[in-house]
Formats: structure tokens, sequence, C-alpha cells
């Protein structure tokens, strides 16, 4: 019997962290919030936010969901004063969602020091209060888990990436949802995908995600691949696209999701992360952060990070498990690292007995367990510009 | 036929390159199964090896799909990678040349 704690939230979900978000709404706010957040490093109090000071709907939508994730237990604003982002509609939905919420004008207050100052002196509150909450009951069948993969080389795909995929499976079996994700990263695999949706109009819908990131990309003039893949083996976007896939793992794709939708029950689901429209803003995600945060905001308690190069990532809000698919990198970075995958390459593990390690590990981070990112104090956080149109009928069939 | 390099990996039967299993300097003698083949240069972790000759246009196959076509004729034995094959989306972006262990 497997027992998970979480804190009750009231939209009924629960989450398996309790921190204070401290998010800053324009750059010029996040000195601040940093140095209100900073006494906490090692307590569950994160910075977030925005840096842009003209309105986009999409972050705004992203902070609202990050705001109001199962892993916060309560919000601080800190606002410049002038920019943009709707403070006002932000602080609402916060309160709307039982959490203590509070806005700091900066502008208002009385500048950096009287600022922080005041952050402080709410965040302690807070997190006395927080520090006292009672956990209640979860099952396996409430978490929310995402994958991500960067740092990718040849090692990715034949043993980090298919050990997640099989921890997926196991997960989605006990009633999980799952989420993968950076369509631009799936390009050459859209057929063998689309056969997995389970129906034909999702799986129409699946092809489509994959076009449109080929092409956002290919106006770009970059695929979604870095110098480091190359010097790991990858020669392709196809090459590393197929290594990507297998973090999807076997089951049947229940759904497509946009950044900031959370999944409506247990499955798998593809997150489209590239923006709708025409090309603007750059590149869809300009690092793996940013993909960290979009899953995050789609309810991911927690989301599995495989390298292949060694990435050091962390996040603001939920625990990133970083499995190492290089054995080479392993013996290098294993500080860093929560799972040796590179063992499958050596023949000192198969890729079923990783996958329940993985599976095993996510279930107990709700049992009061850490990740190594969350022990060395990585709370990385990155959100930019982007814009999406409303998910299609097909996308979400009723199961 | 006779099994291959036991430090290589061949992910599909279909695949027309192998995987390293393991650093392998360069005039190293392999196995392919269908002879013996000597490394071009130094091979990393995980980078491909062609398994056979592999014609200028031909795709290079992985897991038992294409990821990419050969730009140049290449020897079994041969390092595949950027300075052979491309891809069939878009190019791709690598410092390859700039590493000084690739000069000369």
């Amino acid at each position: 019997m497997t027992h998970l704690q979480g804190y009750l939230r009231g939209d009924g979900r629960k989450g398996i962290r309790n921190v204070v978000a401290v998010a800053y709404l324009v750059e010029c706010a996040h000195h601040v919030a940093r140095e209100i957040a900073l006494p906490w490093r090692e307590h569950d109090v994160h910075a977030i936010g925005f840096p842009g000071c003209y309105p986009n709907p999409y972050a705004e939508r992203m902070m609202e969901q990050l705001c109001t994730h199962p892993n916060v237990g309560a919000v601080l604003l800190v606002s410049l004063g002038c920019e943009s982002f709707n403070k006002y509609a932000l602080e609402r939905v916060v309160r709307a969602s039982g959490r203590p919420v509070k806005t700091i004008m900066i502008q208002g207050t009385g500048g950096t020091r009287a600022s922080i100052r005041e952050g402080r002196a709410w965040v302690e509150e807070q997190r006395v209060a927080l520090d006292a909450a009672e956990t209640v009951p979860m099952q396996v069948g409430e978490l929310v888990i995402g994958t991500v993969c960067g740092g990718s080389d040849g090692t990715s795909g034949i043993t980090g990436n298919p050990a997640a995929g099989r921890a997926f499976d196991q997960l989605i079996a006990e009633g999980a949802a799952c989420i993968f994700e950076e369509t631009g990263e799936l390009i050459g695999c859209e057929h063998i995908m689309a056969a997995r949706a389970i129906t034909p109009g999702l799986g129409a819908e699946l092809e489509k995600s994959v076009a449109k990131a080929a092409r956002y990309y290919a106006t770009l003039g970059y695929g979604s691949f870095a110098a480091g893949n190359a010097e790991g083996g990858l020669s392709t976007i196809e090459e590393k696209s197929m290594g990507a896939y297998a973090k999807s793992g076997a089951s049947p794709i229940s759904g497509l999701l946009k950044p900031g939708d959370v999944p409506p029950r247990g499955g798998l689901y593809l997150l489209d992360v590239v923006p709708d429209g025409e090309v603007r803003f750059g590149f869809p995600n300009i690092n793996d952060n940013a993909e960290i945060a979009e899953l995050i905001a789609c309810g991911a308690h927690c989301v599995l990070f495989v390298t292949g190069r060694g990435s050091v990532v962390g996040s603001a809000i939920s625990p990133v498990v970083k499995i190492c698919a290089n054995p080479e990198t392993y013996r290098r970075m294993s500080d860093d690292m929560d799972v040796d995958a590179g063992r499958i390459l050596e023949g000192k593990a198969s890729l079923d007995q990783v996958g329940s390690e993985i599976r095993n590990l996510v279930v107990s981070l709700a049992q009061g367990a850490r990740t190594k990112s969350e022990e060395l104090g990585h709370q990385e956080f990155i959100l930019t510009y982007k814009s999406f149109e409303p998910l299609g009928p097909a996308c979400l069939p009723a199961a | 036929m006779a099994g291959h390099d036991p430090r290589l990996i061949l992910l599909d039967p279909r695949d027309n390159v192998f995987v390293a299993r393991m650093r392998l300097p360069a005039g190293e003698r392999i196995e392919t199964g269908a002879g013996a083949a000597l490394t071009d240069r130094d091979i990393a972790l995980a980078h491909k090896v062609a398994r056979r000759a592999i014609a200028p246009g031909e795709k290079i196959l992985k897991y038992g799909a294409p990821i990419g076509v050969a730009t140049a004729a290449i020897a079994a034995g041969s390092h595949v990678h950027v300075q052979n094959m491309k891809s069939d989306y878009t190019p791709t972006y690598h410092l390859e040349d700039e590493r000084a262990d690739a000069k000369g």
C-alpha cells in the first residue's frame, strides 16, 4: 500500500509541496521579489514572474495557473506599479482559489527597502501558517506528471527517455495524468504518434500540432536543437525527435493540451508548446525551463527531466527529477542526478527496472522525499511572450 | 550472418547504423555482422557507426526510421554524423568545426 500525503486545495486538487510564491509582474520588480524570498531559499518560498511590461494574455493565464497550482499555498504579488500586467485580475483569481494573497506595489510602498521589509513580514506569517497545515491522504491517480528532455545526446533516446516512458506507463495504469511535450522535437514521429490517439479526430490534431512546429521552426531557421546535441552524437532533428518521442511510453494518447490546460482525467497527454498564428515573439521556448514552467502550469506536481549531456536545473513550484541517460555524465555529475539510467547502456539494469525506480521516486516525492535539484536550491523560472488560440473540440475527447 | 560487435548497439534490424556503447578509437577493428570494418576516426559514446556502405542520397535509418540522408559515400565502420548526413527538415546547428579536437 502506498501512502501519499497532499495539501488539499479549494478546487479539490492536492499539492505535494506547500510553496509561498513571490511573483513579480515585470522585470523592474524582480530584484525586490528575489530579495523578499531570499531568507527562505531552503524553505519553499519561490520567486516566479513575468518580465514584460506589455500585456500578453498567454503570460497572464500562465501566471494565474502557476499561482493557483496545487503545490502553492500562498501568493505575494510584487508590482512596480506602472506595468501593464493585470495585477487586479491575478489577485482576484488567487483570492477566489482560497489562498492568502497580497499585492505589494513598490511605487506606493516607498521603494526597494520598504517593499522588501513589508514583503518579508507577510511571507513570514504565511510560512508559519503553511508549516502548521495538515496533510490529507492522496492517491497515485491524483498526480499529474510532466516530462521534458534537455541537454540530449545519443544516449537519451536509448536509456533515459524510454525509461521515463516506462514510468509513465506504470503511473498511467495507476490512474495518473502524464504530459509529454515539445512538438518541435516530435518532427518525423507525427504519424506513429497519431496512430496512438484515442480518436481519429485527436490523431489529426496531434499531426497538425507537429506540422505547425515544423513550419514555425523552419521560419526561424533553426530546429529545436542545440550545438551540444550534435557533440553528443545527434546529427539531425529527426534523430533527436525519435529519441524524445520515447518519453511518451506506449499508452494511448488521451488528449492534446496547450500551456495552462489541466488534464481533465488520468491518461497520457501531449502538450502543444508552439504558438498559434504567424511567427512572432521569437523561439517557442527559449530554454528547458520555459518548457518546465509550462508543464507545471498544466498542474504537474513534478517533472521528469531526462538529460544526456548533463543539465543541472530544477524549477520553482514543482520538483524536477533528473534522469541521467549517459553513464559518463553520471559519473561526472552524480550530485545533480536522481536516477542513473546509463546503467541500461552498460547492461547493469533493464528499462523496466529503471522505469520502476523512476515511478517509485515520483511517489516518494509525495511522501516527503526531495530531489537533488531541490536540495541544491535550484528554483529556475522563466516566462516569455507567446500567443495561443483555444483548443479545438477534438483535442480532449470524452473518455 | 555472424553477430555484430558487442561494443555496438543495433536498435532495429532495418538500421544501417550502429550506436557505440562505449568510446572507440580511430582505426579500431569492428565486426559489423557482415564482415570486419575499421573506424575512420574516434567514435564517442552513443555516436553512430555505419553498419554497411551507404551511398550518397540514401536514408540513414536508426530506430528503424529515417533520421536524415547521406550527403557523401560512407564506408562501413565510418562515423555517421553531421559531416556526411543531413536533416530532411531543418539544418543542424553545430559547433563541431570549432572544437579544438576537430581541427587539422
